[in-house]
């Protein structure tokens, strides 16, 4: 009897999923299967309808669905199974996946190696405190990328929208083509959370204020939005009273943030960061737990998807690596502690000054490539800044970079001959150093 | 002499470009990062264009919409007077990502084409 039904299970069928198994399969993975809860592969590609993916992928300007529709053309001339409308329910520490669907009903998958491609969620109203009553006509703008995009109904005719993410950005636009009136997008922090491009064709093209350091204090109405109140706020985030200013509407959108969906990884009991709310992962993108592995926006959110493509091919190899290492008996099959990555000389990265988090959090240099991508946030907006690393104590590379914003996220190579020069390599701290 | 600043959206990197102008004519672009920034630049100060994305109905398909786009950038002033032509399409399933689903959208010379596709519904 085989010790597993599969190889490699992918959790989710978006970018990473994708990306991921046709990795794993290109790395030699025999029995790979995707689990994907949507009805369609392709993810949230599938109603980001906008342009500007794969210029890095594929060298030219693709649509969401033409670019997803690429990587599932992968998964099939692969051969490899994904079983779509399947929603995961639990993930075992021994990797056994139990998931539904309508025609098999729970059953149960033991997977050799796992990769966690769940993606994430957005913030919704209720982690935002807005005080006033619970009209319709609040959505979180990926709700209405949804229903305009995919289902074909406008959720709204007179719009404000509160957050300035891509995703709130691209629907000023996409609302203001389909015919609704976008009045502003405000803006908490004193910059935006979107790409600046997103900013110059989805705002300005269409004479759409950006109201940076604002937030809606009141929603009016009490069966239908009927409007909102904006006000100014203080460096400390707090409204500053006479500063208020009403807006009619009937809609309010939310781009207030993203959530990675790690109850699964959680339920396994994976070490989490704090900062990314995924898991913390090492050079492969393996989670604490072997044979675990991570990738997408369920591991950090990401701004674009040719970035999640590439981390989740990453993700794929290893895997790969693993079920082969451990088919031929290389890795014992002694659950979850047998191998644990904790036995290798560790090199742990640490955010310094300026940096919010990095992905991986840790390194074991001799299961390195030659270059590892190391993917960071900045906590501010720094203009003709830094990029420092520091291996222990001594700064090893200081990059220069005119604008750094916590709105696109940073890489940096470390080279493997670098970083091997250490004997004793305790920590390589990145941090953003002002001129 | 006159000078303008610019935001490339080439891609996502957003490069800050400056054109300097004189009487009408372009007499330095700099701050882009590769030849694409440059004819962004160039286009954006004469006759700014851009690829408009939508969604049209679809008649017998599994789906309601299909996503389309236009095929090449359009002039940035025939953006409304495309959504309304794309609006008036209706596609026939089955469709696929490329079919052309109108050709010369609003006098602009480029085709709106499919960016997703849509199988024949089963009944």
């Amino acid at each position: 009897m085989k010790a597993y039904d599969y190889d490699i299970v992918v959790i989710g069928g978006g970018p990473a999923g994708l990306a991921a198994a046709v990795a794993a399969r290109d790395a030699g993975a025999g029995d790979i299967l995707i689990l994907e809860r949507d009805r369609e592969p392709g993810g949230i590609l599938n109603q980001c309808i906008h342009n500007g993916f794969g210029l890095h992928t594929f060298r030219e300007e693709l649509t969401g669905p033409e670019y997803a529709a690429r990587f599932i053309a992968m998964v099939r001339e692969r051969h490899i199974t994904c079983l779509t409308e399947t929603m995961v329910t639990d993930i075992d520490r021994d990797k056994t996946v139990t998931a539904v669907n309508r025609t098999q009903g729970v059953f149960r998958i033991r997977a050799c190696a796992v990769v966690l491609a769940m993606g994430c969620r957005e913030r919704a109203r209720g982690a935002l405190h807005i005080p006033g009553y619970r009209p319709a006509g609040i959505f979180s703008a990926g709700t209405a990328q949804r229903l305009v995009n995919m289902e074909g109904y406008l959720p709204g005719r007179e719009v404000v929208i509160l957050g300035s993410g891509d995703i709130g950005l691209i629907m000023a636009r996409r609302m203001t083509l389909e015919g609704a009136k976008v009045k502003v997008v405000a803006e908490l922090l004193p910059y935006s959370g979107g790409l600046k491009r997103n900013i110059v064709q989805c705002l300005d093209d269409f004479g759409i204020p950006l109201k940076l350091s604002h937030t809606v204090v009141a929603i009016r109405g009490r069966e239908r939005v009927e409007g909102v109140t904006l006000a100014q706020v203080d460096a400390a985030g707090k409204p500053v009273p006479g500063t208020e200013e009403d807006y009619a509407c009937d809609t309010l959108l939310l781009s207030v943030g993203l959530i990675p969906e790690n109850e699964l990884t959680r339920g396994m009991g994976v070490e989490m960061d704090a900062v990314t709310a995924g898991p913390a992962v090492n050079e492969s993108l393996e989670t604490n737990l072997p044979g675990v592995f991570a990738c997408g926006n369920v591991l950090h959110v990401h701004d674009l998807v040719d970035y999640v493509s590439e981390e989740a091919a990453c993700a794929g190899r290893n895997a790969a690596i693993f079920a082969e290492k451990r088919r031929i008996g290389e890795i014992a099959d002694s659950g979850p502690q047998g191998v644990a990555s904790g036995c290798e000389p560790e090199t742990v990265l640490v955010p310094g000054p300026g940096v919010r988090y990095t992905v991986p959090q840790r390194i074991r240099t001799e299961r390195m490539g030659e270059r590892l991508t190391v993917r960071f946030r900045a906590g501010a907006v720094y203009r003709d800044a830094y990029i420092g690393v520091y291996c222990n104590e001594e700064r090893v590379i200081h990059r220069r970079k005119p604008v750094i914003a916590p709105g696109e996220m940073e890489t940096i190579i470390l080279e493997k001959r670098l970083l091997t020069a250490y004997s004793n390599l305790q920590q390589i701290t990145i941090t953003i150093e002002e001129a | 002499m006159e000078k303008k600043e610019l935001t490339c959206i080439g891609c996502p990197i957003g490069c800050t470009v400056t054109v300097t102008m004189r009487g009408g004519s372009i007499t330095g672009i700099t701050g882009n990062t590769c030849p694409r920034g440059r004819r962004y630049a160039e286009k954006e100060v004469t006759s700014p264009t851009r690829v408009v994305t939508s969604t049209v109905c679809v008649k017998g398909g599994d789906r309601a919409l299909v996503s389309v786009k236009t095929a090449q950038d359009i002039p940035k002033d025939t953006i409304f007077a495309c959504m309304r032509a794309i609006n008036g399409i209706v596609a026939e399933a089955p469709v696929q990502i490329g079919d052309v689903l109108l050709e010369n959208v609003a006098g602009t010379g480029t085709a709106v084409v499919a960016t997703g596709a849509v199988r024949r519904r089963r009944d």
